[in-house]
């Protein structure tokens, strides 16, 4: 299924706050791209125009699937959902008091999951064994990783094509962030999904990233052409490190 | 989720509730029976979108008063029977169910709420005014010949409030087990997530007004055959709306169970202080019983009932005790 994104001179704004400036990018069919930069820069931002919770002020979201092309400003979350879109939203957003078996189920409503909802579990049960274990507990008693798991879970059951993740280090443990991030990459691989991943953890993403962008002051300021292009370019030093680029 | 024990449960209850017609000779037993049935339909019907989704309905008086009013205007109009204005009470509920929904279900948290009180107030002036029901002074409702299979009245209108309840809890049960359930715990829990995640937020919620809308009506149909007279300010009455809240309440939202303990425990207090003292003081007793629950068992009779392990059904599933979080 040949599937590709592009966003251009997407602007919005929450009242008098503009978030997006006019940003444009573009994945292809089975990228990885990265949508790296610090906080309060667009990213979630920019996530939410993608799966229609935020409306553009201006410019085009378009998706490409098996040729025919599908506006997604004008698309409401639920039909973008059965696009094949998915996100995995910051901060998890499980439902708390829900078990987690049930969270799983509330990511399968998209008519093509429906019918696959038995198969889908059991492949999330699979991927994830610490979710079969739990999966009478309520999702707001487990441990931070393991609600990163559910939530990824959670966006798998909709059987997606392409994968929004949305920051997926927050408020976890190094170690949990490269191991969450390494899982990402598999099920990339493992499902031929196309990910586009919004993160601030510039060295754990560039593991997965086929290539990137740098967004600053809800501007693209970069484009990496590749991961190493993405690893060696001053600004990223600038905007982490606070190293003046000459 | 398993329907058997459910069904032959049901059954049981409306043999016994029709045997009981030929039994019970004191008619005081329908007259407090009929209402206990009543508010266990309201309350049911309450919370399928008040305690699944948390979405707050004060007006289920205005529901109560449609239904009564439809079956007002049909059995005038045309002698309707009273299984047909029944059906049709239903059927005009859900299409207001659906209409106000569509018009204030964009609305969240308290701000639904307020809206739903509007409509009580705009529905009564409306009925008011309608000549042909009787308008404000009421209308009196001459009762049709008695089907030969109930030896009274009173004891047909009873069996036909217990079928209505069964009606009732099973379409919350199923409500409650099926992927409408699911995804109203989902908006109750974080409707933005649940909408991120693709779940049909607007329509499970029109889906949960119209079954609401269409239960709360239909137990209104029978109530002017039961008064044997019909006015606005009875049928649209605060408590209609007041009520059935509180007793999902003191129930316990979260389980279908709760809204019919709450409504049996609440009305039958109600019931006996009404006779005994004064019916002002029962109005007195639902507060007093509901600022008691929310604080010593926020999650209502069924939350208490778990903590001594007297009850056991799947997941404990608080209910949602701190409100909406919008």
């Amino acid at each position: 299924m040949a599937l590709e994104l592009t966003v251009s001179g997407v602007e919005a704004s929450y009242g008098a706050v503009r978030a997006l400036a006019g940003v444009s990018l573009h994945v292809g069919n089975g990228e990885t791209v990265v949508l790296l930069g610090t906080n309060g820069n667009g990213k979630s931002t920019l996530m939410k125009c993608l799966i229609g919770s935020v409306r553009p002020t201006a410019g085009m979201i378009t998706l490409n699937i098996d040729g025919a092309a599908h506006d997604l400003t004008r698309l409401t979350t639920e039909e973008i959902v059965n696009l094949g879109v998915a996100l995995v939203p910051e901060g998890r957003r499980l439902f708390p008091k829900l078990t987690v078996e049930e969270n799983l189920m509330l990511g399968a409503y998209r008519s093509a999951a429906r019918a696959k909802i038995a198969d889908n579990i059991a492949l999330s049960y699979e991927i994830f064994p610490v979710l079969k274990e739990r999966r009478t507990q309520l999702a707001g008693t487990m441990s931070g990783g393991q609600q990163q798991m559910l939530a990824i879970a959670r966006a798998l059951m909709s059987s997606p094509t392409l994968l929004l993740v949305d920051e997926p280090s927050v408020g976890l443990s190094p170690l949990l962030v490269s191991q969450t991030i390494a899982a990402i990459g598999d099920l990339k691989r493992r499902f031929g999904l196309t990910v586009l991943m919004a993160e601030q953890n510039f060295n754990q993403a560039l593991k997965i990233a086929d290539r990137g962008y740098i967004i600053v002051h809800g501007e693209i300021a970069y484009e990496g052409k590749s991961r190493d292009e993405l690893a060696n370019n001053a600004l990223i030093k600038e905007l982490y490190l606070g190293a003046a680029a000459h | 989720m398993r329907w058997t024990g459910f069904w032959i449960g049901a059954a049981l209850f409306l043999v016994l509730a029709y045997a009981s017609t030929f039994m019970v000779t004191n008619t005081f037993f329908f007259f407090v029976g009929y209402v206990m049935l009543q508010f266990v339909v309201l309350a049911t019907a309450w919370n399928i979108l008040g305690g699944y989704a948390g979405y707050v309905n004060f007006g289920t008086s205005a529901f109560f008063g449609v239904g009564v009013y439809t079956a007002v205007a049909l059995f005038k109009a045309f002698a309707l029977p009273l299984p047909l204005q029944i059906l049709a009470a239903a059927v005009v509920g859900t299409a207001l169910g659906v209409a106000t929904g569509m018009m204030t279900l964009r609305l969240r948290g308290i701000f639904y709420s307020i809206a739903t009180v509007a409509l009580v107030i705009i529905l009564e002036t409306f009925v008011v005014n309608w000549k042909f029901v009787g308008g404000a002074a009421g209308i009196q409702i001459v009762r049709p010949s008695l089907p030969s299979f109930f030896p009274t009245y009173e004891g047909m209108l009873f069996v036909v409030a217990a079928v209505l309840v069964v009606i009732a809890v099973a379409v919350a049960r199923y409500v409650e087990g099926s992927w409408i359930g699911r995804g109203l715990r989902a908006i109750r829990d974080d409707e933005l997530a649940a909408e991120c995640s693709g779940v049909p937020t607007l329509r499970l919620k029109l889906i949960a007004c119209g079954i609401s809308g269409a239960l709360m009506c239909a137990i209104g149909a029978p109530n002017p055959m039961y008064q044997q007279f019909a006015i606005p300010g009875a049928a649209f009455e605060l408590p209609y709306s007041v009520s059935p809240l509180a007793m999902a309440l003191i129930g316990g939202t979260a389980h279908w169970i709760g809204p019919v303990l709450g409504a049996l425990l609440l009305s039958a207090t109600q019931q006996y202080l009404s006779v005994t003292i004064s019916s002002e003081l029962s109005l007195l007793a639902l507060g007093v019983m509901l600022v008691l629950f929310v604080i010593a068992a926020p999650e209502g009779l069924v939350g208490l009932l778990r903590k001594v392990g007297l009850f056991k059904t799947g997941t404990v599933r608080p209910s949602n005790e701190k409100g909406k979080g919008t």
